[in-house]
């Protein structure tokens, strides 16, 4: 029963993460991508999958597709229906569900963000309904994989297991959300395990909406640089396996993380540009903080939102600026977005995953930027290095003014 | 868990602006008559149910933020705003108002025209129709009407999906995260659409529209208004459940009804679908209503239209308790109860 909830609310639970999987165009795998996350590697060059000639911009952070994914229980004919942000979908999940040993769980919500789902079947649905008005070869399987509930559903189907969908789809904060609300269904007793994330391929439409607003950077993506000219688009998917501690811990469940505050606000002020002090921005990591029960002051990394756009960083630097209260010099922020561009829905997931990767291993991600925009009264990482991390904080703002922040913290 | 209350209800549909319109298109039983959609490539046009002209025009529709918007915002705009006005909301001081906003399709007709532009020269394509084609345009659109800077989603599902968003909206209020809270349901036709679905079945007819519920935990100050009772586990059709079985499930896990409750499922008049829920429920005697049968195929304001009917015939005291049946075309079914609040 959703409502009313059967379980038993515990706010005070704590959430772990016990698996996680990644691919962007850093690469497939936990390894390669801390690999190159710790090395502040940059990963934008020409885009392939669609024709790019009249396009304002023409590179990406586009992903080179491994020779094969994991399909798990898919049967020959739903693979080859599988489209190109399924298979991300799929080759995060896999790596997430070995990674928290999860064989024979049979029940369990799944809880994503995206933005476009399969909008490749969509595009390539339009195309032929104009120029072949006529056809409607494969047609109706474009309609039902183009919805982002049934790369939801090929997810359960290839794993073998059920649970109820949720699709969060609040622009560039939904990886974020999706992991959040997924934190909040264990800790309202309504289960005590979840697979979230977020995912999102590139494609046609969405790459000419961007160049079209003349968001995306001629030059270099260069978050918080005082010289910044826009953002490189990528794509890619996370996928987390949260779990509350004591299924973790009773089903000795390895231990990557504990997602330990979430807070989410909504600016009011543009569809697409945020209000310029942040103040829903400040207010989505504050709430992140009461959440976890920290201050500013224990926040040792903040990977930003950080897409390199005039407006939305300096916005951003205002408000970690104003949350932080006077003492932001103490604490390093970076976008992930430097390396790999904007994710949109798979952003937050994205950005949380490497979150983790620095706790666990200790090291700050940095970014390749040039004149650090005298805005940020906070220090920016320009170099690889170690660094005592207990407790990171990740930003992501979208379109429509959705803000979230999640806070990941590390374990004994 | 604490008790959800219906304060107000809000709907736009093929009948009209708002709910007297629907409820009036509800009790006459008879289809909306359907007009004809242009679909390049083909001589004959598409029979769709369109959402009449506003009149007179509604007031808020002339907000800054939804000058350029498509349908589909307004729909969601006007039916928010009716179910907060009769939800007697007024904007207060440190009231945080949470918004739920759900979708199948979405913004289809931005999104068309967009690609379009895109293809014919993406040097040209328009920067203003970019923004709307987002799937949370809407939904931001309807905060920044409210001013509303608490927490707002955007749902992405099939029909089901409304009852998920009321459930998480019920979360929400019971987890101090918001202090009442918005869930619409919209969605706007394009021939694209249209198309889409006909591949499916030559007979259903597509509709457009929003559907809303305002949620709080305290009671109505008039009478015992609506009270939200039950939203079952959503059951899909994977891993060998047939629909038939899902909608058996969904139905076992409702509350049982009484004689004089009311069904209102989520038939559309299109056979093949519509058996297995039908075969769910023959054994029904208690009345029955089946929105889609009048006003076409809305998708997720189907959804929404369902539970505010529902949500309607309480409050007029048609009934004392009614059920919700959805059964989603590709994903889930689903169920809900709503009862009167003197009725335990």
């Amino acid at each position: 029963m959703l409502f009313p909830c059967q379980g038993r609310k515990n706010s005070a639970t704590p959430v772990l993460v016990t698996g996680a999987g990644i691919i962007t165009a850093m690469g497939q795998g936990w390894n390669a991508n801390a690999e190159g996350f710790r090395a502040g590697r940059r990963e934008v060059r020409p885009v392939t999958l669609f024709d790019v000639s009249r396009h304002r911009v023409k590179t990406a952070a586009e992903i080179t597709m491994p020779k094969s994914i994991p399909t798990g229980r898919l049967r020959p004919n739903a693979v080859r229906r599988l489209d190109r942000a399924t298979q991300l979908l799929l080759i995060a999940a896999d790596e997430a569900w070995q990674q928290a040993r999860l064989d024979g769980t049979k029940e369990m919500p799944v809880v994503l963000g995206t933005t476009s789902g399969g909008m490749s079947l969509g595009e390539t649905y339009y195309r032929q309904a104009i120029e072949r008005p006529r056809a409607a070869s494969r047609q109706p399987t474009r309609v039902l994989h183009y919805l982002s509930q049934t790369q939801a559903m090929v997810i359960e189907e290839a794993f073998g297991f059920q649970g109820s969908i949720t699709i969060i789809a609040n622009a560039c904060a939904s990886g974020s959300n999706a992991i959040g609300h997924a934190a909040d269904l264990i800790r309202s007793g309504q289960c005590e395990m979840v697979l979230t994330g977020g995912y999102d391929a590139l494609s046609e439409l969405v790459f000419t909406g961007f160049d079209s607003l003349q968001a995306l950077s001629p030059t270099q993506c260069r978050p918080f640089d005082a010289n910044r000219d826009g953002l490189a688009l990528g794509e890619g998917a996370a996928v987390l396996i949260l779990e509350s501690e004591a299924r973790a811990r009773g089903r000795g469940a390895p231990v990557l993380a504990r997602l330990s505050g979430y807070g989410a606000a909504t600016d009011c002020h543009h569809l697409t540009q945020p209000q310029p002090q942040g103040n829903a921005a400040l207010q989505s990591m504050q709430l992140a903080c009461a959440d976890a029960g920290l201050t500013p002051r224990q926040i040792n990394y903040v990977n930003a939102h950080g897409t390199g756009t005039p407006l939305n960083d300096s916005a951003e630097a205002a408000a970690i600026n104003r949350w932080a209260n006077g003492d932001a010099g103490g604490i390093p922020v970076s976008s992930s977005k430097a390396c790999i561009g904007h994710l949109l829905g798979a952003a937050g997931a994205v950005e949380a995953a490497v979150c983790i990767m620095a706790l666990q291993g200790q090291w700050l991600p940095p970014m390749n930027i040039n004149d650090a925009d005298p805005a940020c009264n906070f220090p920016l990482v320009r170099a690889a290095g170690s660094a005592r991390l207990d407790h990171v904080l990740s930003n992501s703002f979208g379109f429509g003014g959705a803000n979230a922040t999640l806070i990941l913290s590390r374990t004994s | 868990m604490k008790r959800v209350f219906i304060h107000g209800i809000g709907a736009v549909s093929p009948a009209g602006w708002d709910v007297p319109s629907l409820r009036r298109a509800l009790d006459c039983d008879s289809p909306i008559a359907t007009a004809p959609l242009e679909r390049p490539g083909w001589k004959v046009p598409l029979p769709v149910r369109r959402v009449p002209q506003p009149i007179p025009k509604l007031p808020f529709l002339a907000h800054a933020r939804l000058r350029r918007t498509s349908p589909i915002s307004l729909y969601a705009a006007a039916a928010g705003m009716e179910a907060l006005h009769n939800g007697c909301y007024k904007r207060t001081e440190g009231h945080r108002l949470g918004v739920i906003f759900c979708i199948t399709a979405g913004c289809v007709q931005y999104s068309r025209r967009f690609y379009d532009e895109a293809l014919r020269n993406p040097a040209t394509a328009s920067p203003l129709l970019f923004p709307e084609t987002v799937f949370n345009a809407p939904g931001s659109h309807l905060g920044a009407l409210l001013e509303s800077a608490s927490v707002n989603y955007t749902l992405v599902g099939d029909p089901g999906a409304y009852l998920q968003a009321l459930a998480l909206g019920a979360g929400w209020l019971s987890e101090g995260k918001a202090d009442s809270c918005l869930v619409v349901g919209a969605e706007e036709i394009d021939w694209l659409m249209a198309d889409a679905y006909r591949h499916f079945s030559r007979r259903v007819v597509c509709g457009e529209g929003a559907g809303a519920l305002y949620l709080s935990n305290t009671p109505p100050a008039e009478g015992a208004g609506v009270e939200l009772l039950a939203i079952t586990t959503p059951r899909l059709y994977l891993n060998g459940m047939s629909r038939l079985q899902a909608i058996r499930q969904v139905r076992g896990e409702l509350p049982c009804a009484g004689a004089d409750a009311l069904l209102c499922d989520s038939a559309a008049g299109w056979p093949v679908r519509d058996r297995a829920e039908l075969d769910a429920w023959s054994d029904w005697n208690g009345a029955r209503l089946s929105p889609k049968r009048v006003l076409g195929e809305g998708l997720m304001a189907a959804g929404a239209w369902q539970c505010v009917a529902a949500v309607d015939r309480l409050r007029e005291g048609r009934h004392r308790t009614a059920l919700v049946s959805i059964a989603g075309s590709h994903q889930q079914a689903i169920g809900a109860c709503f009862s009167t609040g003197d009725n335990g």
